[in-house]
């Protein structure tokens, strides 16, 4: 998905541009991106040589994941409950909180999606490198939420960006949260070195 | 121990400097004629006893026959209260004296209710849209916008 960047000079020029990119936006995703889900079905083949060398950086990858602090709405607060010493999200390697896309490899997409915001999201996800994973936490970020009906929300993120784990709650506990970044654990574990997190080829 | 000044008294004042512009009057509110509602607003800001300087908020709402555009204000060095209310009958094309330049917070409330409700405020320096995006179409508050 390209991202028209049209050269602007003055407020008007860019309020209309930011307008047009956003009804783009709205025609063009209409439909949800597939999961990521392969690694569930079927055996992933692995290169022979290189098992032990894939299962020791999946061990590094999990217990060091830099996540990337994408708060929207109110499941930010949660998402910051679990990074205080009650639900210590330090434990799992999570300590610190990056604010830049550039060195983070997870992004907790927290909280309702609006259509405005939906291009920034675009842009975010696009400037992590590679490996990177995404969690939907909150009704809101899997599927609009109470707010699916409304004119500016979009219905579910998976519409803007690929998502691997979902946390369903409104707003979900620090607990599921933490089960959430377990079940990613579990996904890293399956990955190997040239197609870290399982996406579809 | 004193009475705080109710809408009623206000009203009389109003009514003495500018005739036939009151539409009602409550203990709490008046109801003002909006063509004349730049030179009321500019009336309860200077006149001694009377200085409403802070503007709280500008909010709409749509009773489906008319609009009403709901001021309130607080006079800071009397701490007294008013809710300044205005009807707007037209609703292809709603205009209403906007008081930017007798309050200042007027700039962003003006333009989310322009925004929300498609109520056009003459004399706005910059009237487009705010919390929504530029090609927007509709106004998404009034009542039969779904």
């Amino acid at each position: 998905m390209e991202i028209i960047r049209p050269e602007v000079f003055t407020p008007e020029q860019s309020d209309v541009a930011e307008g047009q990119l956003i009804n783009s936006f709205i025609e063009q995703c209409t439909s949800p991106i597939p999961d990521p889900d392969r690694w569930l079905d079927e055996e992933i083949r692995r290169n022979i040589l290189l098992t032990s060398l894939d299962t020791a950086i999946a061990w590094a990858r999990q217990r060091s994941i830099f996540p990337l602090m994408f708060g929207l709405a109110c499941c930010a607060f949660e998402m910051i409950g679990m990074a205080t010493s009650r639900f210590d999200a330090s434990r799992f390697g999570m300590d610190i909180f990056r604010w830049s896309p550039r060195q983070a490899d997870l992004m907790i997409v927290a909280g309702t999606l609006t259509w405005k915001m939906a291009p920034a999201v675009r842009m975010v996800y696009d400037q992590m490198p590679e490996p990177k994973w995404v969690i939907a936490m909150g009704a809101c970020a899997i599927s609009g939420g109470t707010f699916r009906e409304s004119y500016s929300v979009v219905p579910g993120i998976n519409r803007i960006i690929p998502v691997d784990v979902y946390v369903p709650g409104c707003p979900p506990r620090p607990e599921a949260l933490i089960y959430g970044v377990t079940k990613l654990h579990a996904k890293m574990i399956k990955g190997t070195i040239d197609n870290p997190n399982l996406s579809l080829k | 121990m004193t009475v705080a000044i109710t809408g009623e008294e206000i009203g009389k004042k109003i009514a003495e400097a500018f005739p036939g512009s009151i539409v009602s009057s409550d203990k709490g509110s008046v109801v003002v004629d909006s063509k004349q509602l730049y030179l009321i607003g500019e009336f309860l800001k200077n006149t001694q006893g009377l200085e409403f300087d802070y503007l709280t908020f500008l909010t709409a709402v749509d009773y489906i026959d008319y609009f009403e555009i709901v001021y309130r204000l607080v006079s800071l060095k009397h701490n007294h209260s008013l809710m300044l209310k205005t009807r707007c009958y037209d609703r292809e094309n709603p205009v209403v004296p906007s008081v930017f330049n007798i309050w200042r917070a007027a700039c962003y409330q003006e333009r989310e209710v322009f925004d929300l409700f498609g109520i056009k405020f003459e004399g706005h320096p910059e009237l487009k849209r705010l919390l929504l995006w530029d090609g927007f179409k509709g106004h998404p508050l009034r009542r039969d916008y779904l």
